[in-house]
């Protein structure tokens, strides 16, 4: 097991992401509404349980499919760079908007948490959320935290930890189709994971084919060695 | 039951709801429709109308969103 990993924080704009990475780096990442919003890559670091985490704050997007910059560096981040860990930040009064990025994260890498922000902010507005349920109906952990009044820190790190060492084990559950996309699947699949083995989530990819989304495949052209291509 | 009436929204009237039932467009454009909120089963609220009547303003998801008369034709739904 490596003393160092790799931690990207993903999730839709002002979600607090930028703020939970400066919490947790002691660094002064722009946070704040629109002006200055994360355009970049950021990165910092926590010592936790005598290991290295490498945090890396992605800019917030509504989607990972590619519709702009942003998109782009977001899922290129998540997919060929392969963070340890995902973490997902969502806004705690605006679920149902956010779970759409949420699940399409789950559908691209196994190791997720989905962190539910400005808790304080669900707490005033009387919204209560059952984490426990989230966590079985969605199979990877979901923890509660307010990133401005640094509560649920330290079930976020230890879970994280946890996750790294294998004590957790991620099981996304899967989203299932028509029958029609599910047959093309069917076909597609093992054909991608024949290429690229097990570097890139299959089902995905399969998915993406099916989507015709070209700038992935000139990312994967780019970035991996294919076999016999 | 009477069927609901379906419209487009772009005829919709200012404050009126509409549950989409569909969304005739292909592509980026249709996934950032789906992205921002339009999908199937949603329930759209008219918000307002440009003085020339192009874009329309719709609050989806507990958020406003703009759409151009290209995009507003195409989604479909019922008066709720
Ligand atoms: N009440 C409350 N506000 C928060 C919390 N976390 C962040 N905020 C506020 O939410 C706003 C957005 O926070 P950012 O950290 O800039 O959000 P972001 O996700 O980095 O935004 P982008 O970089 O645009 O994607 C700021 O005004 C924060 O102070 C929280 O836990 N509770
Ligand atoms: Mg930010």
């Amino acid at each position: 097991m490596k003393n160092s990993y790799t931690v990207a924080l993903a999730g839709n704009p002002n979600t607090g992401k930028s703020t939970l990475f400066n919490a947790l780096t002691g660094l002064k990442q722009h946070t704040g509404n629109w002006a200055g919003k994360t355009v970049s890559l950021a990165e910092g670091k926590v010592e936790h349980k005598g290991k290295t985490v490498r945090i890396i704050d992605l800019p917030g997007t509504y989607s990972l499919f590619s519709n702009s910059t942003d998109e782009e560096v977001a899922r290129n981040y998540i997919v060929f760079e392969k963070p340890d860990v995902t973490l997902v930040v969502l806004d705690a009064t605006s679920l149902e908007r956010n779970f759409n990025l949420a699940l399409q994260v789950l559908e691209m890498t196994t190791n997720v948490i989905i962190c539910i922000n400005l808790i304080d902010e669900a707490d005033k507005q009387g919204i209560s959320i059952n984490e426990k349920a989230l966590t079985r109906k969605l199979g990877v952990p979901v923890i509660k935290i307010s990133a401005r009044n640094k509560t649920g820190f330290t079930l976020l790190l230890d879970t994280i930890d946890r996750i790294h060492t294998g004590k957790i084990v991620c099981t996304p559950e899967i989203i299932f189709y028509d029958e029609e996309i599910e047959r093309k699947i069917r076909q597609i699949e093992p054909l991608v994971r024949e290429y690229l083995e097990d570097s890139i989530s299959s089902r995905w990819v399969a998915l993406r084919l099916l989507d015709g989304d070209d700038s992935l495949f000139q990312q994967m052209e780019k970035r991996l060695l294919v076999k016999g291509g | 039951m009477d069927e609901a009436k379906v419209i487009k929204l772009y005829d919709a009237k200012i404050g009126s709801f509409i549950r989409i039932t569909s969304i005739d467009l292909e592509g980026v454009m249709r996934r950032r429709l789906l992205d921002l909120g339009f999908v199937r089963g949603a329930v759209v609220e008219v918000i307002r109308r440009s003085p020339l009547g192009d874009p329309m303003a719709f609050r989806v998801s507990q958020t406003t969103i703009a759409l151009r008369k290209e995009e507003s034709q195409r989604i479909e739904g019922e008066l709720v």
